[in-house]
């Protein structure tokens, strides 16, 4: 696949929300170790109402930017929560990435992965090393475009999933500063962060379903 | 093993809640038609009040909801369980609360309702609608003061809040009461066992056979430490101790109490910690103005409590007794 249209697109939305459905529980239990315990269900309700909003959605006669709206407006509207407002602004950061186009080649890929990254950044006002899903998002962003030059979408996101499993793995040596597990201090330390860990897990599905689109 | 709950579909626990309370309550609460999310007071908003925007994540009844009515808050947005209501739903609570002269958002003081309650102030700024905010931060078991929670003494702060408003006092006066009301409040609380999505039935937290974790928050979140269990005496006396170092209050003082069920744990419990806390208090001298012990901010099924105390002055003394009628409270 060289890029992705509309209709590629939601078909990558739609491989993400199975993602999440079927991975929810893991994400819900990370969650309780650090957190409020509600990730993974926060993460379902969010994409299930995206899939639903898409479904709804003429792909053939909208450009992506339209269904990374739509998908965002979903979302929100769904969830609230912390993911709500950082993965719905993520999505419109990415729908302003590719404004005008018609299609997600490599280099565009590479922008929305760092357009999202900084959208997760500049809504939850974290940095690098805080226990969030932003160090997950930046070194994904930081990966997929330094293999944008590569012109192929594949590698790409290959390239910006490995960086995110890296990422989300790296949260376990990491004490939670910001979010609610920041009030947990050192008994953070050893669990990964249930943001960073859905985040690995949407641009990992991300890179599966361009390698393989589904049928 | 999955834990038991009288539900139906997990994903329709937030309709069905608010359909229940709308129909056991129809003379103080009503469902905005557009926005199903947005629960309003009957006999609330009028112009030249500010309005009062209470909300966040549902679990924790009769916060927030059952706090709406003449005398406190004007609306609450409802979240799903735990969960930050999206803005939508607090940017229209605030339309339905506006009387023109600005609106308080008021809630505790987490990511997630931070992020929401703001994209709804920016979007209401939009409409002409002067918000401004104050968070709750009553949770004394974390250390940072900018980090703390807002728990329990919400009962207090949107008490006071609300009978400022109710006043018809300033846009100035009613921050400034919220924010005095929120520096006047400590609640400390103790989590004996856990509660359980309606998503996913399984226990949130895991504490031993004998363990309590004192500190925890409302949604489970770890606390400031995990000891064996103790004494109705002990606990309360650790979580006044806690409590107490933070308000410094003097011999002759006086304070509001809130012994709290964070669900499971009953009234008789409840009042064996209250008859400590009056001990105590008689014995530093400190007058007990008030007590109220119940269920006020839950945590679905989790057994543990927390006690609130709301130093009082003069001002607050007199916001604490005007008189509020909501679905789930009433005062004066």
């Amino acid at each position: 696949m060289i890029s992705l249209n509309s209709a590629d697109l939601v078909a990558l939305f739609v491989a993400v929300a199975e993602a999440i459905e079927d991975d929810k529980g893991r994400l819900s239990e990370l969650d309780g170790v650090i957190g409020d315990g509600d990730h993974g269900v926060t993460m379902s309700i969010g994409f299930l109402a995206v899939r639903k909003a898409l479904d709804g959605l003429d792909a053939a006669g909208e450009a992506p930017t339209a269904v990374f709206n739509t998908a965002a407006k979903s979302f929100l509207g769904a969830v609230g929560a912390s993911a709500g407002p950082l993965y719905a602004t993520a999505f419109m950061r990415a729908g302003a990435a590719v404004k005008d186009k018609a299609s997600i080649d490599a280099a565009a890929m590479a922008d929305v992965i760092a357009a999202m990254a900084k959208g997760v950044q500049d809504r939850g006002k974290a940095e690098s090393g805080e226990k969030t899903m932003v160090d997950a998002w930046l070194p994904a962003a930081t990966a997929a475009q330094a293999a944008a030059g590569s012109g192929s979408l594949a590698t790409v996101l290959q390239a910006a999933a490995v960086a995110a499993a890296e990422g989300a793995e790296s949260t376990r040596q990491m004490v939670a500063t910001k979010g609610r597990s920041a009030n947990l201090g050192e008994r953070s330390l050893g669990h990964i962060d249930p943001g960073a860990a859905s985040t690995a897990l949407i641009v990992a599905t991300m890179a599966k379903a361009v390698e393989s689109p589904a049928e | 093993m999955p834990t038991k709950k009288l539900i139906n579909d997990p994903a329709d626990v937030i309709e069905e809640m608010l359909e229940g309370i709308l129909a056991a309550h129809p003379n103080h609460l009503k469902q905005l038609p557009e926005s199903r999310r947005s629960i309003v007071a009957v006999d609330g908003p009028r112009p030249g009040k500010v309005g009062l925007v209470i909300g966040g994540g549902s679990g924790h009844e009769p916060t927030f909801l059952g706090f709406v009515g003449k005398g406190l808050a004007d609306a609450a947005a409802i979240g799903n369980v735990f969960a930050s209501p999206p803005p939508d739903p607090i940017l229209e609570c605030a339309k339905a609360a506006s009387g023109g002269t600005g609106v308080l958002f008021m809630y505790g003081n987490y990511a997630g309702d931070v992020m929401n309650f703001d994209m709804a102030a920016e979007m209401a700024a939009m409409d002409d609608i002067d918000v401004r905010t104050v968070l709750s931060t009553d949770d004394v078991a974390i250390e940072d003061k900018a980090r703390r929670r807002g728990v329990a003494g919400n009962f207090f702060i949107f008490k006071a809040a609300g009978a400022a408003c109710d006043k018809m006092l300033s846009f100035d006066d009613c921050e400034r009461i919220a924010r005095k009301a929120n520096d006047h409040t400590f609640t400390m609380g103790v989590a004996l066992a856990p509660c359980s999505l309606p998503q996913t039935l399984k226990p949130n937290f895991e504490l031993g056979p004998d363990e309590m974790e004192v500190g925890m928050g409302i949604h489970g979140e770890p606390g400031v430490f995990r000891g064996p269990m103790q004494t109705a005496d002990a606990v309360t006396d650790q979580l006044l101790d806690r409590i107490l170092a933070e308000m410094q209050p003097a011999r002759g003082d006086k304070v509001a109490v809130l012994v709290n069920s964070l669900g499971a744990t009953p009234l008789m419990e409840l009042y064996l910690i209250n008859r400590r806390v009056k001990q105590r208090l008689d014995d530093l001298g400190i007058a007990i103005h008030r007590t109220w012990v119940g269920n006020y901010c839950t945590s679905m099924e989790m057994a543990g409590m927390s006690i609130t105390l709301h130093h009082l002055d003069g001002e607050l003394t007199e916001m604490l007794e005007h008189p509020c009628d909501c679905a789930m409270f009433r005062a004066g």
